[in-house]
């Protein structure tokens, strides 16, 4: 620290400091950001940190995308960032403010995406909080790989647990929804 | 639709005394007695436009509950699946009667009362029609949501006739009759769960969804080892945090041992309240908190192994049973086998981590809770927080997976206890998944020393075990004790079952197929090393083990037939295998549910375990309600054994738990999850659950499957701690 800041320590307090410290910290760390979500673009204001996933969450309101480890290690929060599945509970805001994001809120108008329709129709989630991950990593899946072989799909969804034992049903009703009309 | 109060109270004096069945373990110790009565007009709502409302009353954490008890009332009702509504209930003893979710009772529970509201409703929905046409009841039928009149072409849908059905008497529901099994148009219907469309959409129907206008979200800080309270922490500096907006340390006292009360209560620790949750939670990341970390520090996973070695050697503290004369047999020149089992604590680890919305308001507290015993959470809370029951509204949300961890209730405490600090301001708790897999309500380990002696016909003439467990000289830690009843008690002459128990300062709990999730490796494990003594087929032995005979709650020709079933499906003893790759069999009675499962597995170089297929029969009655929910409880039950089987496992130092999320304890994933072949055997009994009886069985399966195929006896369990990995 500097004499002249030492002075001014002196002269204004601790409190000065401390107030000093946290406007700084807002100029750089909490920021409006620019954000493209299920097409529609927004601003947030949020500290530049934060993981994408609480921006959904807590800020847009839109909760399907879901919180289970914080790690990565669960794939219940993926999400779509420029077509590729990606762990929006480690994906720091400040890093997609230019890219298009899309939750399981704007997979497909009207639950008609072919994945939305097989999983209805194989009765696939138990208690349901992982499926939109699940979902998600398979519209990714299928955006690649548009009648993926099991090799393909244990690659693409072993990222994403699901704590009741449903993947029998999840690789069912992925198979089924290749077969469907509408997968690219 | 009214139905008018009085005619249900008759109605509910008949139905009501089935609901309280036996009781889970859990629910039975606390918590107001059920009301004497229900009222089917809770249950079916009946617009004039014919909509068709079904309420469904127990807490849904995944088990298919809200789709399982609506079917029940649908079928009765004589309405098209389709064009049905199901609604959640609230929290509602008076109006709904009991309201948990537990020991896989449902089905037993709402078998007979749920199919009564639907037919007791057609009645009356008919005598309303009869009354209109001035004709006789028995001129008119229910179908499809309409009343028709035979012989005529008159007709009226369920609205126009609501609200006179309204006025019309009750049947008497001793001479009501049910439908018969064949002519079901619901029931037995593969259904996909009500939910399903919301789900795939994103719609936040989960507890930690809930949101409301002004809601702050609250992190709670507690001290890594159990009890331990806050002697100092920096909150003056966490106050001024961005986005913080309430911090407070909360002073309270939790017993920690010898044996931890199936529910504590309020546990000490810091609140931080703000204004988005990552806020609170990146404040609480910067707290510095110096704990009184209190006796239970000094517990670890390494010293409670060591002990149960010391007790095993010495006398038990307590013998649970002893029939005929073990020693003498033991030195009789029988053969004998000792072998010493051991299983870890695990986590519940459901993917939704624990929270709960609360919001305290003009002395009224309401909560938003994925409970599931609301009941206990609501009389828990009460006490804690000293607020009266009356005035505590508790509403029910979808559960992201429990598995039995909302059995207990300490988030909704906390998240009440939270609230009413800052009266008028809706709060969220949300626990992080490291604070759920660090103050969980664990399924408890244990160790079990074996003795069993074969004679020379290969028969089971004595069986000793010397359980070591977690309590006192008195009592069982939550979940940790043993019916002296377990199989195959009463099944061997000479039987003898010891137990020795070590004081725990750790929250301990049900979780799927609480007793039966460990027991049935250890017993199943152990019957298996006997037959191989015995120079027996496994499954051969088994069913000489089993007899013919019969004992007391346990129905032995049951059991027998599914096990016959598995080995016939599996094709058990007729198929040549490669080298490598064989079949282990194991069954087991839990949950009022007989199951009996064969796993194929091979074993490769450096222990990679692959698990190719597992058959799994299982008789849970006459009637399977919903195929499609059944299949899929089966398949999760085979999963979560397979998870709990390779590397699950809670450790403490220093009384802390090393393990915080799922990295370290982990589930099973796709590409490892078998081929799973589920067949039901039916019996001619009510229907019965399956959130849990399916579980037990697949680890001894398993296990005894890799010593069929290398010779390796696996007595520890999770198996990576004896060198396997997934192959």
């Amino acid at each position: 620290m500097c004499v002249r800041a030492v002075r001014f320590r002196r002269q204004f307090g601790e409190a000065f400091w401390r107030g000093l410290g946290q406007i700084c910290h807002r100029l750089v760390s909490d920021m409006a950001i620019e954000l493209t979500v299920n097409g529609k673009a927004m601003s947030v204001d949020a500290a530049a940190d934060t993981p994408l996933l609480w921006v959904l969450r807590d800020v847009l309101n839109l909760h399907g995308t879901k919180y289970g480890c914080g790690i990565a290690q669960c794939g219940a929060c993926t999400v779509h960032v420029n077509g590729e599945a990606r762990r929006s509970c480690v994906t720091p805001i400040s890093t997609v403010a230019s890219a298009k994001i899309t939750t399981i809120e704007g997979l497909a108008p009207n639950a008609s995406h072919p994945l939305q329709k097989a999983w209805a129709e194989v009765d696939v989630p138990q208690c349901g909080y992982c499926q939109a991950g699940q979902i998600m990593s398979a519209a990714a899946l299928l955006e690649k790989h548009p009648k993926p072989t099991d090799a393909q799909i244990d690659a693409a969804m072993d990222g994403n647990l699901c704590r009741c034992g449903t993947y029998v049903r999840v690789r069912e009703a992925i198979h089924k929804a290749a077969g469907m009309k509408g997968v690219a | 639709m009214r139905l008018t109060r009085r005619s249900f109270l008759q109605a509910g004096a008949i139905a009501g005394g089935g609901l309280f069945v036996g009781a889970f373990e859990v629910t039975a110790q606390q918590g107001p007695p059920p009301p004497p009565t229900f009222d089917a007009k809770a249950f079916v709502k009946i617009a004039p436009d014919g909509t068709i409302t079904l309420v469904s009353r127990n807490p849904e954490i995944g088990q298919g509950i809200k789709t399982m008890l609506p079917m029940l009332i649908a079928e009765e009702l004589e309405v098209d699946w389709k064009s049905v509504k199901v609604e959640q209930a609230d929290f509602d003893l008076a109006k709904y009667g009991m309201q948990t979710t537990g020991g896989s009772r449902a089905a037993s529970n709402n078998w007979v009362p749920m199919r009564q509201v639907g037919a007791a409703t057609r009645h009356m929905l008919i005598a309303a029609a009869a009354q209109k046409w001035n004709v006789s009841e028995a001129e008119c039928f229910a179908q499809n949501g309409r009343v028709y009149h035979k012989g005529t072409d008159r007709s009226l849908g369920y609205g126009e006739l609501a609200s006179a059905a309204a006025a019309m008497p009750v049947p008497d529901l001793k001479t009501l009759k049910l439908k018969e099994q064949g002519d079901f148009k619901i029931i037995g219907k593969a259904t996909g769960q009500v939910d399903v469309p919301d789900i795939v959409t994103g719609k936040p129907i989960f507890g930690i969804d809930f949101t409301m206008p002004g809601m702050l979200f609250a992190a709670y800080q507690k001290c890594p080892v159990f009890g331990g309270k806050v002697k100092n922490a920096n909150i003056d500096e966490i106050k001024k945090l961005p986005g913080v907006k309430n911090v407070f340390v909360v002073d309270t006292t939790v017993k920690a041992g010898p044996v931890v009360e199936g529910d504590p209560g309020l546990e000490p620790g810091i609140a931080i309240v703000a204004d988005t949750w990552w806020a609170a939670n990146s404040a609480r990341k910067k707290l510095n908190v110096e704990w009184d970390e209190g006796p239970a520090a000094e517990q670890s996973s390494a010293a409670f192994a060591k002990r149960a070695l010391e007790l095993a050697q010495g006398a038990p503290d307590r013998t649970l049973k002893n029939d005929g004369d073990v020693e003498k047999v033991f030195k009789s020149g029988a053969k004998v086998l000792d072998a010493a089992y051991e299983y870890p604590f695990i986590s519940h680890a459901p993917l939704e981590p624990r929270n709960c919305s609360a919001l305290y308001k003009e002395g009224k507290l309401e909560i938003w809770s994925t409970t599931q015993l609301p009941a206990r959470g609501t009389s828990l809370t009460a006490k804690q927080l000293d607020i009266p029951e009356a005035n505590i509204k508790v509403h029910l949300l979808r559960a992201g997976g429990s598995f039995g961890r909302g059995l207990t209730n300490d988030y909704m405490v906390e998240a009440s206890h939270i609230a009413m600090k800052m009266p008028g301001t809706p709060v969220k708790l949300v626990w992080t998944r490291e604070d759920d897999m660090q103050h969980d309500y664990y399924r408890p380990g244990g160790f079990h020393f074996l003795k069993g002696a074969v004679d020379d016909k290969g028969k089971v003439v004595a069986w000793r075990n010397h359980f070591v467990t977690y309590g006192d000289k008195e009592h069982f830690s939550s979940s940790a004790g043993i019916n002296a009843g377990e199989f195959p008690s009463d099944f061997v002459e000479n039987f003898a079952m010891h137990v020795s128990a070590m004081p725990l300062a750790l929250k301990t709990g049900a979780l799927r197929a609480p007793t039966a999730n460990s027991q049935c490796f250890v017993m199943q494990g152990f019957i298996d090393e006997l037959a191989h003594a015995a120079g027996k087929d496994p499954v051969e032995f088994r069913l000489a083990l089993l007899g013919d005979g019969t004992h007391k709650g346990y129905d032995v020709a049951r059991m027998r037939a599914v096990l016959q079933a598995v080995a016939e499906r599996s094709e058990w003893g007729k198929r040549k295998l490669p080298k490598g790759t064989a079949m282990g069999v194991a069954f087991h009675y839990s949950f009022q549910g007989y199951f009996a499962h064969v796993a194929e597995v091979s074993v490769a170089a450096n222990n990679k375990l692959k698990v190719h297929k597992i058959w799994v029969c299982g008789d849970i009655g006459s009637q399977v309600i919903n195929p499609s929910g059944a299949e899929a409880q089966v398949q999760g039950g085979v999963i979560d054994g397979l998870s709990e089987l390779m590397t699950q496992e809670i450790t403490l130092e220093k009384g802390r738990v090393v393990q915080s999320n799922y990295h370290q304890h982990q589930l099973l994933r796709l590409s490892k999850t078998p081929q799973i072949d589920v067949h039901f055997v039916k019996s001619d009994h009510d229907p019965t659950g399956l959130g849990e009886p399916s579980l037990p069985p697949v680890i001894p399966a398993v296990t005894n499957a890799i010593f069929a195929a290398t010779g390796q006896r696996v007595r520890t369990i999770p198996l990576s701690k004896s060198g396997f990995s997934w192959a």
